[in-house]
């Protein structure tokens, strides 16, 4: 396929859109390289809309580092709107990247970063207007691989039909050893096709391609077991785990938009994986051991970062940004260091501690203290210890005492709904959660307009964790549950108009319940979604439930399951999960023991101040946590003034 | 407290930049650049930055102006140039000067637009352009904020000429470029209001989008019809007294007043 820009027939298209800023590229820090002088060439996806595309860390880490390599390219494409996609489809502009507007067809990968599933139907979307076929198997050597990445990707089964391959874990160094097999594999032209090339990425033990594999079926519907079909393919494949951070320090260059977009920061990984082991959590699970970036490299990247994208804010992200050894030191060092320069600082993810207090009011010392936010995601202290969030009342309690204490008018509390063995009274326990919180508010402050904000999601079981056996709860049993708790925040007269409720139904959880958890099978449903006009299933205004039960009741039927078998249907220790072949390091019966333990309300600490739980990572993977403290200060400073 | 005065364009694919994106993106050019600007007060304070009349996204300018205020002083030219740089190609720095007057945006009376109409013959549009200046009155549609709104295009166009093709265009295709001047009025009377009104007038329908550029904004010379350059005013008062002191005094002297200012330099 020709490589030339299709931006003189989409530039015609332009006027007739909405916010054509996001299809014309040109961002800040963006990278154009000369076509043919690169024998390797990535075009790199978010699946979402640009604005949302745009910040994700992933694509910006993987742009540069690519970019950065001699006869490498990459460019960024992302899923363009209905009003666009009607028009290229009108006058057969393919899907195009932002960065030289070549057609996605004309490079040798597609690499998609899937942080949700509910970006899978925005693939097929993007592939038929690629011209790339739907299906791997119709692929020829023509086409690009096809290859997913992303916390999605630990289990791509129910898009496996769609993928040449997928990689589970950091991609920094993943995608350079990918580069280098296909480097090769065109230098000695293209030896044995697409076939070989795969089968040569296969055999590197990480890099999964679906079609080496066989699934096969029980009488009663749940997967017997999972065969490689190939010589030389490994039964499960590995993770990548990238280890010192300080080496990695991207992005160098954010790219810095001329639209807008959800996060407009300059954004440091402050660490990476989490050991808090917060039973629900997906991210934490998988992103095992612990790494710490130093806090030097810290200061560095923010630095440079500032300096090459002009932006005003500063976040510090990982997953729980206050656990980092030094985080004290970060927080008053950066305070310290732009306290002159108006730079805001954010520190999102933290957890229920009057520490994070101290650290929010560091972060601002000039600002206006408007609102925190807190995670209890249990309302009662027996659904805490099921899901191993190891907060008492009394803690929170202390927690939002000091913030409203020290002039903090907002505190918002994040909850699910929906957990393993939650009644209606674990449920109705945040009401009372939140009217101690404003009691307690009211008395310290001595004020009465201060609020708290409680914001309810509705718990999805996800693989790689103890709950992937759990039965989820049903969409009208949420729903029920939910109504019960806004009733009872809404009748007290005393606090009730203090508190803010904000809750979603039920039904979107389902749907990606069924993604998260689904097999191959579940291929069909996305299929037919999309084919029934599904897009951009994430936006409240695109998603249709009853597109995807419709889907769903026309296909699954078939294969003797349906979405309930998928979703709300409790596991059994002896099943093939899905998932299973794609190996998180996390040992199987580690998380089966993690899941009785649950049961059992049985907490576990954390193994950075506890003896090592046995989780399995660390000897899988060869590997340990890497933390500090360093004892290092913040540096460089700044030129002083 | 200096005030500095700037001409910046959007061109190519950044004329889709809206003056929302404009601004995020100028305000990150003033952090990179370094350039010490003074600050609004409050709990989140701004950049003081004073922009006017903004072309709308999708027409290209080659003369959007804006004003900074700056906590200390700076010399015009080495900080359009410093701006320049740190702003993406496209959205270029063109001319700067120290503001010696007040009232820039009281200045910006009429716009000079390029208006190029891809697979349209002159001729065809040259009789269009006759039949819209021949009518009184042009009564257009335009959707805003409020709904659909009617409103005549035709009085606040004080000048329309319709130039012959470009016939060194490589596929040999027609294009007729029209040369527009509107005066600002309220309701703003925008080129494609124009293009509804040749469309009214003359059914004049261009195949594709038409590419549009404002080329100029300035006062409006009466008698010749020329639109002058707006920040010409800063630049006399500033030669004729150096000296700040004086330079305002002398500002507030020539302020809007004397059209002589900015004669011949449209």
């Amino acid at each position: 396929m020709s490589a030339e820009s299709v931006f003189p027939q989409l530039e015609a298209l332009l006027p007739h859109v909405q916010k054509p800023i996001q299809y014309v590229g040109g961002e800040l820090n963006s990278t154009v390289k000369d076509w043919d002088s690169c024998d390797v060439r990535w075009s790199l996806m978010y699946p979402d809309a640009y604005e949302v595309g745009l910040p994700n860390q992933g694509v910006m880490i993987l742009y540069e580092v690519l970019n950065e390599r001699e006869g490498v390219l990459a460019e960024r494409t992302y899923s363009v709107w209905p009003d666009l996609e009607a028009l290229m489809r009108e006058h057969h502009v393919p899907q195009f990247t932002v960065d030289a507007h070549r057609p996605v067809g004309a490079f040798d990968v597609l690499g998609v970063s899937f942080s949700t599933e509910l970006g899978y139907t925005n693939l097929l979307t993007a592939l038929d207007l690629a011209g790339i076929p739907m299906e791997a198997k119709d692929r020829t050597e023509d086409h690009p691989i096809v290859l997913a990445g992303g916390h999605a990707a630990f289990n791509p089964e129910p898009i496996a039909d769609f993928l040449d391959c997928a990689v589970v874990g950091d991609g920094e160094q993943a995608v350079l050893e990918i580069t280098e097999i296909i480097r090769a594999w065109k230098q000695e032209d293209r030896p044995g096709g697409r076939d070989e090339l795969l089968l040569r990425l296969a055999k590197t033990g990480s890099v999964y391609v679906p079609k080496f594999y066989d699934v096969e079926y029980l009488a009663d519907g749940r997967i017997s077991r999972v065969v490689p079909n190939r010589s030389g393919v490994p039964w499960r494949v590995s993770k990548h785990t990238v280890m010192d951070l300080d080496e990695w320090p991207y992005p160098k260059q954010p790219l810095v938009p001329l639209a807008e977009t959800v996060h407009e920061r300059m954004s440091v990984e402050i660490f990476r994986g989490c050991t808090r082991g917060c039973r629900f959590c997906q991210a934490g699970m998988i992103t095992r051991p612990v790494r710490e970036r130093s806090i030097t490299g810290i200061g560095e990247m923010v630095d440079k970062g500032l300096k090459a994208t002009g932006f005003e804010e500063v976040g510090l992200l990982s997953l729980s940004s206050a656990d980092h050894t030094e985080i004290g030191d970060i927080a008053k060092g950066l305070a310290d260091r732009y306290e002159e320069d108006k730079i805001g600082l954010s520190l999102p993810s933290t957890r229920v501690d009057a520490f994070n207090v101290d650290l929010a009011n560091e972060l601002t010392r000039n600002g206006r203290r408007s609102g925190l936010t807190f995670a209890p995601e249990g309302g009662s202290e027996r659904m805490r210890k099921v899901i191993n969030k190891m907060v008492s009342e009394e803690d929170l309690i202390r927690t939002v005492s000091t913030a409203y204490g020290n002039g903090w008018r907002q505190v918002k509390l994040y909850f699910m709904c929906g957990l393993p063995t939650e009644t209606d009274e674990d449920v109705l326990q945040i009401g009372d959660m939140a009217v101690n919180v404003i009691a307690e508010g009211r008395k310290v402050s001595g004020q009465n307009d201060i609020r708290c904000t409680v914001s309810i999601g509705g718990f999805v079981p996800k693989p790689h964790t103890p709950f992937q056996w759990a039965p989820q709860l049903s969409a009208e049993e949420t729903d029920a549950r939910l109504e019960k708790l806004r009733d009872k925040i809404r009748g007290d007269k005393k606090y009730g108009r203090s508190i803010g409720f904000r809750y979603h139904d039920g039904k979107p959880g389902i749907v990606e319940g069924l993604l998260s958890r689904g097999d191959r099978r579940v291929g069909s449903v996305i299929r037919a979604v999309y084919e029934g006009g599904g897009r951009f299933d994430g936006w409240r205004e695109h998603f249709s439930y009853d597109r995807w039960m419709k889907a769903a009741e026309e296909t699954l039927p078939a294969f003797g399951v349906d979405v309930a078998w998928y979703t709300t249907r409790e596991r059994e220790y002896e099943e093939v999960l899905p998932w299973d072949h794609l190996d998180s390091g996390l040992d199987k019966d580690w998380l089966w023991e993690d899941w009785q333990d649950a049961l059992d309300e049985t907490e576990v600490e954390d193994c950075r101040w506890t003896p090592c739980f046995d989780c399995g990572v660390c000897p899988q993977l060869d590997l340990d946590i890497q933390i500090g403290p360093t004892g290092k200060k913040l540096l460089p400073l700044t030129v002083v003034k | 407290m200096q005030r500095i005065r700037l001409r910046y364009t959007k061109r190519g694919r950044l004329r889709f930049t809206s003056h929302r994106d404009f601004q995020r993106a100028f305000e990150r050019a003033l952090r990179r650049a370094e350039v010490p600007m003074a600050y609004s007060a409050g709990f989140t304070p701004h950049p003081k930055v004073s922009y006017a009349n903004a072309a709308p996204t999708g027409t290209g300018s080659e003369a959007e102006y804006l004003e900074i205020q700056l906590a200390e002083r700076r010399d015009p030219d080495t900080l359009r140039e410093l701006l320049d740089t740190s702003l993406p190609d496209g959205l270029d720095v063109i001319d700067a000067v120290e503001a010696h007057t007040s009232g820039l945006a009281d200045r910006l009376e009429a716009s000079v637009w390029e208006i190029r109409l891809d697979g349209v013959a002159a001729e065809e549009a040259g009789r269009a352009v006759e039949a819209f200046l021949a009518a009184e009155e042009v009564q257009v549609e335009r959707r805003t904020k409020n709904g659909m709104r009617t409103f005549d295009a035709r009085a606040a166009v004080t000048r329309l000429e319709a130039a012959g093709s470009v016939d060194d265009r490589p596929d040999g295709k027609a294009c007729a470029i029209l040369r527009l001047v509107v005066r600002h009025l309220t309701p703003a009377v925008r080129p494609d209001d124009v293009l509804s009104g040749l469309r009214a007038t003359a059914d004049l329908a261009p195949p594709v989008p038409a590419a549009v550029t404002r080329l100029a904004q300035g006062l409006l010379d009466e008698e010749t019809g020329a639109v002058t350059d707006p920040l010409a005013p800063d630049r006399d008062a500033a030669t004729a007294a150096p000296s700040t002191a004086a330079g305002l005094s002398a500002a507030k002297a020539t302020s809007g007043v004397s059209p002589a200012a900015g004669e011949g330099t449209a």
